[in-house]
């Protein structure tokens, strides 16, 4: 039977303290195993969507229900930058979620095992974060990130500061790695390659305040799903979705804004 | 060039002390204005039991200082970093602890507590600490937003982030803190025991130093400012070495030392 826990999103809306409105009303369910996209200009409240989705803010209108296998579970979360703690080993950081739930320690250390082989790192679990290159230290934030086996998985532009074939690594790495522990994953990224490749469908937002323009749909549900490969990237598929995306971006993107960008 | 940085100072050292060895012979300068290196040497060996009862006491003090610099100090940052109230209201205090100078208030502090030892304590303590509060508490509240939002997104406890993000962060503020501190320590111990004069039962190098004045010992007078000095730079050394030992895996400013 098909999981069909779901989160919605209602009306969803977020200000900053300073009067600043980021996000629009939003409306948008994620559905378990979905690799949804957020792609949307840059200050068009991305981040903002995921760290409400995250519950690191608090709606200023509207609501985030999560029922079923999503209901009270705790997620994890990639932030754009690797923010591990510079005092502990690959290890400790990566043990930081169940620390701090004070998880029992046999389980905990076969669960940390887990998330550090499938990231690659075992290898290195007694290095320090300066050890390791700018990739590496992103990988052990997703072991982190995955140490609990969440349900749901936040990535906020996690790649956006590495180089290109590192990114491309990382990008199948992450596909291989959704598509095995059927992880429900929402992807914040302002790469329309990078979403096309990697998601099953994309969201795309329009700038400040952001709203939804629309969305892209990669695999059909219930569809075989798309084998994500270097072929796939320079396939007539692959074209015509990231087309598709790009005329959505282009739609959102406010034309007076633009203007006084300009001037 | 391993030992390039002990090495260099230490020809240097030599050079002058027997450039200034050779002055004072060549120009027969009497030892009572200006002695010379060997006879200072002389004169530490000859009043040894003297002087190094005197560096203990010295020695006895500022630990004692920084001991206290150190516990009171993390303890007032620990509150201060509770609540920008506290800090608020409290912090300007600590300023003007800082900026009233100890030679104005040590005859009051030794009015009023008799004890000569621990008003002196007092006094080095109060130069001491300064450095202990302001570096802790900015280092407590120094903490990279990312890892606080990590620490909420797990939902970890006050208890928590203070211990296992904001204690760690603090560590390398401390530290240099510390380094200052402890140099500060020995400052306030010396220029207190030079208030608290002759009278009394004061005995450490500052005392020494002025009793040798009197008496127109200048070879004592240099052999114990001597002693001050090198007790200053083993103070540095240590706290350094502390530092070292505590942040080398992972802090910037440790890097590459062994
Ligand atoms: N703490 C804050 N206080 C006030 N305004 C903020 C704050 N954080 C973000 N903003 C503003 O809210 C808007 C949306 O920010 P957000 O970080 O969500 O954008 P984004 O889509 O993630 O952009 P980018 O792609 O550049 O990361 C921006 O205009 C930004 O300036
Ligand atoms: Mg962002």
């Amino acid at each position: 039977m098909p999981d069909t826990s779901t989160i919605r999103l209602r009306n969803l809306s977020f200000a900053y303290p300073n009067g600043l409105r980021a996000l629009a009303p939003v409306d948008l369910d994620i559905r378990a195993g979905e690799f949804v996209s957020i792609l949307g200009p840059s200050g068009c409240g991305k981040s903002t969507l995921l760290r409400l989705l995250g519950g690191l803010l608090t709606p200023s209108g509207g609501s985030i229900e999560a029922d079923g296998d999503f209901a009270g579970q705790t997620t994890g979360f990639v932030f754009q930058s690797p923010t591990l703690m510079p005092w502990a080993n690959v290890e400790a950081n990566v043990r930081l979620p169940h620390a701090l739930a004070a998880t029992r320690d046999s389980d905990a250390s076969a669960r940390i095992d887990h998330a550090l082989q499938m990231v690659g790192l075992h290898d290195f679990r007694h290095a320090y974060p300066r050890e390791l290159s700018g990739g590496m230290q992103m990988r052990v934030s997703i072991a982190r990130a995955l140490a609990k086996q969440p349900r749901l998985l936040l990535m906020d532009e996690p790649f956006a500061a590495l180089d290109e074939i590192t990114r491309h690594r990382l990008d199948r790495d992450l596909r291989e790695l959704w598509a095995a522990e059927k992880l429900t994953t929402v992807f914040v990224t302002h790469s329309v390659f990078e979403a096309v490749f990697l998601s099953t469908r994309i969201i795309v937002m329009s700038s400040r305040p952001g709203r939804i323009v629309g969305e892209v749909t990669i695999d059909q549900a219930g569809e075989a799903v798309t084998p994500r490969n270097d072929e796939f990237r320079i396939s007539e598929q692959f074209a015509r979705r990231c087309a598709e995306a790009s005329r959505l971006l282009n739609l959102g993107m406010n034309e007076d804004e633009f203007r006084g960008q300009a001037a | 060039m391993k030992y390039l940085p002990y090495a260099a100072p230490a020809v240097i050292g030599v050079i002058v002390l027997a450039l200034w060895q050779l002055t004072v012979t060549l120009l027969d300068v009497p030892p009572y204005l200006v002695p010379g290196p060997l006879l200072v040497a002389q004169t530490m060996a000859q009043d040894a039991d003297l002087l190094l009862h005197s560096l203990l006491v010295t020695l006895r003090i500022t630990a004692l200082a920084l001991f206290f610099s150190v516990v009171m100090g993390v303890v007032i940052a620990f509150l201060f970093a509770q609540s920008r109230i506290i800090e608020a209201s409290l912090f300007p205090y600590a300023v003007l602890l800082q900026v009233t100078p100890v030679v104005a208030i040590a005859p009051l502090i030794i009015i009023w507590t008799r004890d000569v030892q621990t008003a002196l304590v007092i006094c080095a303590t109060m130069v001491a600490i300064f450095p202990i509060i302001s570096n802790t508490t900015l280092g407590l509240r120094s903490i990279e937003p990312g890892l606080l939002d990590l620490f909420r997104l797990y939902r970890a406890s006050r208890w928590q982030t203070l211990l296992r993000l904001r204690v760690p962060s603090a560590l390398p503020y401390f530290f240099a803190g510390l380094r200052v501190s402890g140099g500060l320590a020995l400052i306030g111990a010396v220029v207190a025991e030079f208030v608290a004069g002759t009278g009394g039962s004061g005995s450490g190098l500052a005392y020494q130093i002025l009793m040798s004045g009197l008496q127109l010992n200048v070879p004592r007078l240099f052999a114990a400012l001597l002693l001050i000095t090198l007790a200053g730079v083993a103070i540095f050394a240590l706290t350094s070495l502390l530092s070292q030992l505590a942040l080398r895996h992972w802090h910037e400013s440790e890097f590459g030392q062994r």
